[in-house]
């Protein structure tokens, strides 16, 4: 099987979805003739022309809602903004249209589209460059949002968020751009948009996180079998919402005790959110407070010290060792 | 009666001299290796025309006068008529409880109605709140439009075979879809156009300013109308834009524009025909600004007393689109008293007829709530359906 990067992979879901059909197209800035700031887009232009992939003026805004219209037409646009710090220009259009529209028009008319957009921090950028806010979208009625965080899952998933009848925010862990490499088959592959994934099971505590903190908390978590003894389980939410609560409730259930990791403020975060399904669905089965650890609710540092602001390994396995001596 | 100019460059740009106030412009002229010579020269932004062709006494400039048949003249006068008698007993009807808070067009009907004329059943529509003349022009049924002001759901769904959006209320925000279908036309090669409609006040708004950019950069088939009614809620326009024509805008993004007197129904229908062919022709975008005047409220929780006098109104009524209209449909022996009255009277009777359908229609369906969030409702929304339902099987609600 091929070795790919998540870019690569990336790059692979967009050109056989545009070869399957023909209503998809992908537009954003710097997206055909430069193959996107990171490449995602990178040959595109040349196999599928510039009216399905589509350089735009640098306005946000109107690309998202450029892109409803097209896909109010019929088209199926899959938008790329170049840094989800930029989202924020467009969230006039995603709120008002692209999450409406369904509704609005008693299912008339549908934004069948996909937002692309590299998130989170690690990559030593200038500030608007590292947020990771999904919580705001996920607080949106209408969308979907996703986040991979690996090579393979996140061609499937960009294939399940295109072929998905509604608007989909897909978030792109630009730290695991290029981090590593996967087997990605060459045959198209897809997952169902909702589904967590469980890629460790234990017995003795329930670890969730998603995007690139699946990478801290794999780390930990092999440190924490190998050197702490902890049998932990470790899931990947891959879905933000829909969220998959029945395989985390059935995970806390079996373990009860938990720690969520992600990178986004912590105030209204995802933890948040998934504590509160976990108090209403495993209350009974909880042995020990469930425990977050998260970026803080500030804006992020300037990259000399943005290190010190992300979960790390050593943060994770404390937070564990805490969580197991509780009684 | 006039077809006259505006002229864009009114004020020419400052000059830049050789003076040691400005080095930076002596620095870049004398290092200059380009074969440009070194002048100084006025950009010509290109000419706006402004149209009228029927004045308030009902005179027409007859070089101009578009002379539509006889049946499509009195299509579109009834059509106007329709339009005000629906914005009169819908204003009624709010006034007794029997509907909620809308937003009257009185005094915009030639807008509405000339606008949408050159419409084909293929092109679509992209309406801002104010525009049930025009909706009904399309084939929105009044009886929907009755259920959508007064809050019903079901009112929102464009009817079957009509390719118009359903409004959104925050102002321009509906301008770019209009732009992304232009775009999908252009793409698919699609000889239709889409007609978009906003206000002087939406005119502030930035989205229109990046929808109107989006279109001339992929020359889309569009047609931009800003109604310029006068206000924004209270919002005088001159406080809204640092120019009196809305229609200077077009030529600065390289959008042709015309200015019409929006109270004139023969220049109107000139206009949108006019913008109508150059947007199929494949040539792109173009702006019509309209100069009407938003006779009453700008919704019914509005008090126009608080910021503007009965004089300027009553100036305004002197400027009435169908009164005029009716002078030189006349003065064609095309209708008399008695004719505007049967109109007038079958045109009340529409509505009220309508009224009924809506009045059978009008039964809340609070179980549907749900039902168009997305395509298959996620289990977490199921569950929360079924707690809302549960609400509502305590309180006895169907």
């Amino acid at each position: 099987m091929p070795q790919k990067t998540m870019v690569e992979a990336l790059n692979l879901a967009l050109d056989q979805s545009m070869a399957a059909d023909d209503r998809v197209c992908v537009m954003g800035q710097d997206i055909a003739i430069n193959g996107g700031v990171f490449r995602v887009t990178k040959g595109l232009l040349e196999k599928y022309g510039e009216t399905r992939v589509i350089d735009t003026p640098l306005a946000e805004n109107g690309i998202i809602g450029t892109a409803v219209g097209m896909a109010i037409y019929g088209l199926n646009p899959v938008v790329e903004i170049q840094f989800s710090g930029f989202t924020m220009q467009a969230f006039d259009q995603i709120e008002q249209n692209m999450a409406r529209i369904r509704n609005r028009s008693r299912g008339r008319y549908r934004a069948s589209m996909v937002i692309r957009t590299p998130y989170g921090g690690g990559i030593r950028a200038v500030e608007h460059h590292s947020e990771s806010r999904e919580a705001y979208w996920a607080h949106t009625p209408g969308l979907k949002v996703v986040i991979p965080s690996g090579p393979r899952n996140a061609r499937a998933l960009l294939n399940a968020a295109i072929q998905d009848p509604d608007p989909v925010v897909f978030y792109e862990p630009k730290a695991v751009y290029r981090a590593f490499r996967e087997d990605v088959p060459d045959e198209p592959e897809t997952m169902t948009i909702g589904k967590a994934n469980i890629v460790r099971e234990g017995e003795d505590i329930t670890l969730i996180a998603y995007g690139a903190m699946m990478r801290p908390v794999l780390e930990a978590a092999e440190d924490l079998v190998d050197i702490h003894h902890v049998n932990v389980e470790v899931i990947d939410l891959l879905s933000i919402k829909p969220m998959d609560t029945e395989t985390l409730v059935e995970s806390v259930t079996k373990t009860g005790r938990c720690v969520i990791v992600h990178e986004g403020p912590r105030t209204c975060g995802i933890a948040a959110e998934i504590i509160a399904r976990l108090n209403e669905k495993a209350f009974e089965y909880l042995i020990a407070p469930v425990k977050r650890i998260t970026g803080y609710d500030i804006h992020f540092p300037f990259f000399q010290v943005e290190q010190h602001y992300l979960p790390d390994p050593d943060t994770i396995i404390e937070a564990v060792k805490e969580t197991m001596a509780y009684e | 009666m006039s077809s006259k100019t505006i002229e864009t460059s009114a004020t020419p740009p400052p000059v830049a001299t050789n003076t040691p106030d400005a080095p930076i412009v002596e620095t870049l002229s004398s290092k200059s290796s380009c074969d440009t010579p070194m002048t100084e020269k006025l950009i010509d932004l290109g000419e706006i025309q402004d149209i009228s062709i029927l004045n308030e006494d009902g005179e027409v400039n007859a070089a101009l006068d578009p002379n539509l048949p006889k049946v499509e003249l009195l299509k579109i006068h009834r059509a106007m008529v329709l339009t005000r008698k629906l914005d009169r007993r819908m204003l009624n009807m709010q006034r007794q409880g029997e509907m909620g808070t809308f937003a009257p067009g009185l005094g915009q009907e030639a807008t509405q109605i000339g606008q949408i004329y050159p419409l084909q059943k293929n092109d679509w529509f992209s309406p801002s709140y104010r525009s049930f003349g025009a909706q009904l022009w399309r084939g929105w049924p009044i009886d929907q439009l009755l259920l959508l002001w007064d809050g019903f759901f079901e009112g929102f769904a464009p009817p079957e075979g009509v390719n118009d959006l359903p409004f959104s209320i925050v102002v321009g925000s509906h301008v770019p879809l209009a732009t992304g279908i232009a775009m999908g036309m252009r793409n698919r090669n699609d000889e239709s156009f889409v007609l978009v409609n906003f206000g002087d006040g939406a005119f502030s708004q930035g989205i229109i300013a990046e929808s109107m950019n989006f279109a001339v950069v992929y020359k889309s088939p569009i047609v931009f109308v800003v109604e310029n009614n006068g206000y924004a809620i209270s919002t005088k326009s001159e406080c809204q834009a640092g120019i009196a024509e809305l229609a200077r805008r077009g030529p600065g993004f390289g959008i042709p524009s015309v200015r019409v007197d929006g109270n004139d129904i023969l220049a109107m229908i000139v206009a949108s025909q006019r913008a109508a062919d150059h947007a199929r022709s494949g040539k792109g975008p173009f702006l019509i600004e309209a100069v009407t005047y938003r006779m009453s409220l700008h919704t019914t929780a509005d008090d126009p007393k608080v910021y503007r006098n009965d004089d300027e109104v009553e100036a305004w009524e002197a400027k009435c689109p169908i009164a005029r209209f009716e002078t030189y449909l006349k003065k064609k022996n095309l209708l008399d008293d008695a004719a505007i009255e049967r109109i007038e009277s079958e045109c009340e009777q529409e509505v009220l007829d309508a009224r009924e359908v809506f009045r059978k229609k009008a039964i809340a369906k609070p179980r549907e709530v749900f039902d168009y969030m997305y395509e298959n409702l996620p289990p977490e929304l199921q569950e929360q359906q079924a707690d809302y339902f549960a609400k509502l099987d305590r309180k006895g609600v169907e």
